[in-house]
């Protein structure tokens, strides 16, 4: 995408997918069916990967259909089905001093990131406009993040893996059968 | 796009919090919790367009956690329903004291 001449489409799209993510996630949080509101979670999903490719991050983009929407989704929906949760749930939404505590704890933090971001950082930290672009367009969509990921946060990446076999033994320790049904 | 990356963030980091706090089914308070996590997402990778690649390394990072804490809350939410056949919390309040 070219950043000197931003473009009418590129800009259209940029809000087009950014007002969908929002209207998607407003009706995940007020959905009383599980299922359903997984699915608009979804769609939140796909709308901020779009939102991915078109700030240049295409490599993030495709992990966040393939990781998010297409795993960590998928084993919500799978616990959903495997507790029955399908079918027309009591409902669950709090009473409205809840929603209204809330909806002003969410308007504070709007205000709050909003204010904190019109801060303007040193010149000194910005590259010049199109330089992820033309990196991309030089390297690859992969190598810009693969470099630091295998150079300078290495021992990062290393412990990541130790994580994610703490949280696979977890799992099963947390969720296996107990008792009875374990002697079987 | 910088400022309307951010906006879009903080909207839906918003609802994000704003589902936690007006929703009791555990499933759904979790679910929230990952719309957090992909709105600092964007944050992310807003600012990385801007100030080096190192933002979608954090992305990365984010989504390996997120992985991991997917898999362990949803066996709790799993062993909690064997124990108690309901996901509202507030049928869950053990350790409430």
């Amino acid at each position: 995408m070219p950043h000197g001449t931003l473009s009418l489409l590129y800009t259209f799209h940029f809000y087009l997918f950014g007002l969908i993510a929002i209207v998607s996630a407003l009706l995940f949080v007020t959905r009383k069916s599980p299922v359903a509101a997984a699915l608009w979670l979804v769609n939140t999903m796909f709308c901020l990967a779009a939102l991915f490719v078109l700030l240049d991050a295409q490599f993030i983009g495709a992990l966040q259909v393939i990781v998010y929407a297409g795993a960590i989704m998928v084993v919500f929906l799978f616990v959903i089905m495997l507790l029955n949760l399908g079918k027309a749930p009591p409902a669950d939404i709090r009473g409205i001093g809840w929603k209204l505590a809330a909806g002003a704890v969410g308007i504070a933090i709007v205000a709050d990131v909003l204010a904190v971001t019109r801060a303007k950082t040193p010149a000194l930290l910005t590259l010049p406009a199109g330089f992820e672009a033309n990196q991309i367009a030089t390297t690859g969509a992969v190598a810009p993040i693969a470099l630091p990921l295998f150079n300078q946060y290495l021992l990062a990446f290393e412990i990541t893996s130790v994580l994610l076999l703490a949280a696979i033994v977890g799992a099963v320790v947390v969720g296996r059968q107990r008792g009875e049904d374990l002697a079987r | 796009m910088l400022a309307e990356a951010l906006f879009f963030s903080a909207v839906l980091f918003a609802i994000g919090v704003f589902g936690v706090l007006i929703r009791r089914n555990a499933i759904i308070v979790f679910m929230c919790v990952e719309l957090m996590l992909n709105a600092v997402n964007l944050s992310f990778v807003a600012f990385a367009q801007s100030y080096g690649a190192t933002g979608q390394v954090f992305v990365f990072f984010v989504m390996t956690v997120a992985a991991a804490e997917a898999a362990v809350g949803l066996a709790i939410i799993i062993a909690l329903f064997r124990h108690r056949p309901t996901v509202d919390l507030k049928n869950i309040n053990l350790l409430k004291g």
